[in-house]
């Protein structure tokens, strides 16, 4: 009876590999989908240039990285998690509550955040944060009330720009740059048209004021895209008046399709992100359990490698790609070589 | 009610000749031409969708089967590559010796267009790591001139294809229009040719920044591997599960709630069996993660009723005459189904098997929650066992990877994927039909 022995076989099989999987050699690494294209380049260069094996890095966005960064220590758990925002208080308990204490932080560098149309679309070409904020968020001040967003078409609050239906493309919020997009745009934005001011003076607490302009509106002239930049390129491709929220990189990869806005009259690029007159851009980050490191092998030497000046500086294939380079690289590589934590006084 | 059947034939329904057709024999002759209609057009429409989804596969992703490679004799000595060995940044080391020589090669060959080491470098890809390959298993090759064709940069390739055109380039870090000169050049040289791309065929994942270097060969080889744990796993115990229920189980509500559970169980989406196989066999079994065992395991779950509806099937269409005919002369129940009854159910069994493998390795969902989806770079793995534990992708899980990247390269290369994929599958497809034609048996 032959599948008496093929699942004999099977049962051998699975258990010798079960056994032989006892050591993991491989750095695991997840996480925000911005930070993605940054560690793939650097783990095939990791791969390429030294005898550790090439790390595996998987996607998903920066919370659910976290989440499984928190999820404990041990070889069935991830080493790294890859984050396009700052772990958050909630995150560091929740990692303590499972026994992740000792956690490293490192800052790899910045990333722009534009916003782009389509390359044969009306002319977008000049946006203030206040624009955006009355196209997309969900309460807005028209006529000195604060009404639920009443905008049909750019033009109505601003005349500048094209008369078109609004059609924003904004990262989902498991996207570490839905923060940022909250934070330096809608915001500064709600600030600017004095949206906020009126919600504070109609009652409302700051706290609550400031939750009310992060919301976008949800009559679907927003629409938050949970994949990656290419689902948002793909959206624009198909709608000429779409405007869509990209990384500088993936931009400036596809310059052919996409044409970008400049924010508070200031174009993007690697320069103007550096020097910070470009508004919109936040640090990436990657997170490493310093509990892993000895245990698995090459954990603490990617992190080094990864921070190189020939790897992250302003002229490695990182910065190459579209990465804005850290000027405090050094600080970071000297808190790497001691393995400094967080909360440890670095 | 005689007088109802006994119409005249003038006026009853009787009354049409057999010459001439009556008005109710050409509406119905009519409603079975329409629903003919109806049949044709519907065959046409899946034909055409059919043309299309072939037509856009084969012309986005032959081109991805086609490289652009620069040519060149190149020789290392012995000193450069200690020096470069040397550096942390090894290959890319290896790279700017590589570009100084070519430098050097299109100085004397006396090439009319202006160029620098800057723009050589944004012609190739990222070559250094080929060539640090090449040297660390041929160590003996040192010194010699050795011809290299080298991946060109994406853009560079994106030319050649027609993707990139000198009316849309706009200057960038990555390719400026004055390099066109120097690619045209070159091209008028016989430095850079285009080629069949083997790499794209036998190699593994590359960095977002190198499409040049990426192949499909490494995730080919992962879902191989799962394909293997889903195989060995998934037909003995569903055979045997269906045998049991088939055969031997006694009717009733029991058995009636495990047939029921078991056609459930074909209805479930496959993320739940991702989120089953992420809760089970890693975070409980200590598993490794992006492994294809454990994809295979997953895929297993998902198999295991298709498996078994099928071999109920087909065990169902084995004749009872022929279990009466064995169990007549004497042979034990077990005798008659394992001698006689299985093996005349084979060939169904072993069809639905492949349909059920078919659509296993067409699977992404589940591999998304084990960590096969994302940069999976290892490489072809050590050994065999080591191919069920060591970090790999499948094959689905790469084209899924490839097409969500920046560079169009990759999208490109996201459709040859899909190609190699379609080719898999069809190959299994056609191996099922050729076993039904081959050994069915008909009653």
């Amino acid at each position: 009876m032959s599948f008496v022995k093929l699942s004999a076989s099977a049962l051998a099989i699975a258990a010798v590999s079960a056994t032989a999987a006892a050591a993991r050699d491989n750095v695991q690494v997840a996480g925000s989908s911005t930070v993605l294209p940054y560690a793939s380049i650097v783990a095939e260069l990791f791969g390429e240039n030294t005898d550790f094996p090439t790390p595996v890095v998987e996607s998903g966005g920066s919370s659910a990285g976290l989440k499984r960064f928190c999820e404990g220590v041990g070889e069935n758990t991830i080493d790294v998690a890859n984050a396009s925002r700052a772990i958050r208080e909630k995150e560091i308990k929740a990692c303590a509550e499972n026994g992740v204490t000792d956690i490293m932080e490192v800052r790899i560098g910045y990333d722009g955040i534009v916003f782009a149309s389509q390359q044969t679309g009306p002319a977008f070409n000049a946006f203030e944060p206040s624009d955006i904020f009355n196209a997309l968020g969900a309460k807005v001040l028209k006529d000195g009330e604060v009404v639920d967003n009443p905008y049909n078409t750019w033009a109505e609050f601003n005349p500048d720009l094209p008369d078109v239906e609004i059609a924003g493309f904004i990262p989902g919020t498991k996207h570490g740059t839905r923060e940022v997009f909250e934070e330096k745009v809608l915001l500064i934005g709600c600030e600017a048209t004095g949206a906020m001011q009126a919600m504070i003076d109609g009652g409302m607490s700051e706290d609550d004021a400031e939750d009310a302009c992060l919301a976008v509106r949800t009559d679907g002239k927003s629409v938050d895209i949970d994949g990656d930049y290419t689902e948002t390129l793909a959206r624009i491709d198909t709608n000429p008046n779409g405007i869509g929220v990209f990384g500088l990189a993936f931009y400036e990869n596809n310059t052919d399709k996409l044409k970008v806005g400049t924010m508070s009259g200031v174009a993007p690029s690697t320069e103007t992100i550096s020097t910070g007159e470009y508004p919109v851009s936040r640090p990436l980050f990657f997170y490493v359990k310093k509990a892993h490191i000895g245990v698995i092998p090459g954990l603490k030497e990617y992190a080094q490698f990864f921070t190189a000046d020939e790897i992250a500086g302003p002229s490695g294939p990182l910065a190459n790609y579209g990465l804005v380079a850290d000027p405090e690289l050094a600080k970071t590589q000297e808190a790497i070589n001691n393995e400094v934590t967080m909360g440890s006084g670095s | 009610m005689t007088d109802a059947s006994m119409q005249s034939p003038e006026t009853g329904r009787h009354a049409a000749s057999l010459t001439a057709t009556d008005a109710r024999t050409i509406k119905r002759a009519k409603a079975e031409k329409r629903f003919r209609t109806y049949g044709i057009v519907a065959i046409a429409t899946g034909l055409f969708f059919l043309v299309v989804l072939f037509a856009s596969i084969l012309s986005q992703g032959i081109p991805a089967f086609q490289r652009t490679v620069v040519s060149v004799d190149f020789t290392l000595t012995e000193q450069q590559r200690e020096e470069a060995e040397s550096t942390l940044f090894k290959t890319k080391a290896y790279s700017d010796l590589f570009i100084a020589a070519l430098n050097k090669e299109l100085t004397e060959r006396g090439v009319e267009v202006d160029f620098d080491d800057a723009a050589i470098e944004r012609l190739l890809g990222k070559v250094g790591g080929t060539i640090r390959t090449f040297y660390a298993e041929n160590p003996d090759q040192l010194g010699q001139p050795i011809e290299f064709d080298l991946a060109a940069s994406s853009r560079v390739d994106g030319y050649f294809k027609g993707r990139v055109s000198r009316d849309t380039l706009q200057d960038s870090r990555f390719l400026q229009l004055s390099d066109l000169d120097l690619v045209d050049a070159l091209k008028e040289a016989g430095i850079i040719k285009q080629g069949f791309n083997w790499p794209f065929i036998t190699g593994a994942d590359s960095g977002v920044d190198n499409p040049g270097g990426a192949g499909i060969g490494a995730s080919v080889v992962g879902s191989f591997f799962m394909m293997m744990v889903v195989l060995v796993l998934s037909l003995p115990i569903g055979v045997a599960a269906s045998i049991y229920l088939e055969e031997f189980a006694p009717q009733n509500k029991f058995t009636d709630l495990i047939e029921v559970n078991i056609s459930n169980l074909a209805a479930v989406p496959s993320i739940v069996f991702g989120i089953l196989g992420l809760a089970v066999f890693i975070q409980f079994m200590h598993l490794p993660q992006s492994a294809p065992l454990v994809g295979g395991l997953v895929l297993t779950l998902m198999t295991l009723p298709t498996i078994i509806i099928s071999t109920r099937a087909s065990l169902k269409a084995v004749p009872p005459s022929i279990r009466d005919a064995a169990l007549g002369v004497g042979a034990s129940k077990m005798q008659a189904v394992f001698h006689h009854v299985l093996p005349l159910a084979a060939p169904g069994i072993l069809t639905g098997t492949i349909i059920g493998l078919a659509q296993a390795l067409g699977e992404t969902a589940p591999l998304l929650l084990i960590g096969m989806v994302g940069f999976v770079a290892r490489g072809y793995p050590d050994g065999f066992l080591a191919g069920f534990t060591e970090p790999n992708s499948a094959m689905p899980a790469q084209i899924y990877t490839w097409a969500a990247r920046a560079d169009v390269g990759f999208y490109e290369k996201a459709w040859g994927g899909i190609i190699i994929l379609l080719m898999f599958l069809l190959t299994m497809n056609i191996i099922a039909i050729i076993l039904r034609r081959r050994f069915e048996r008909r009653w």
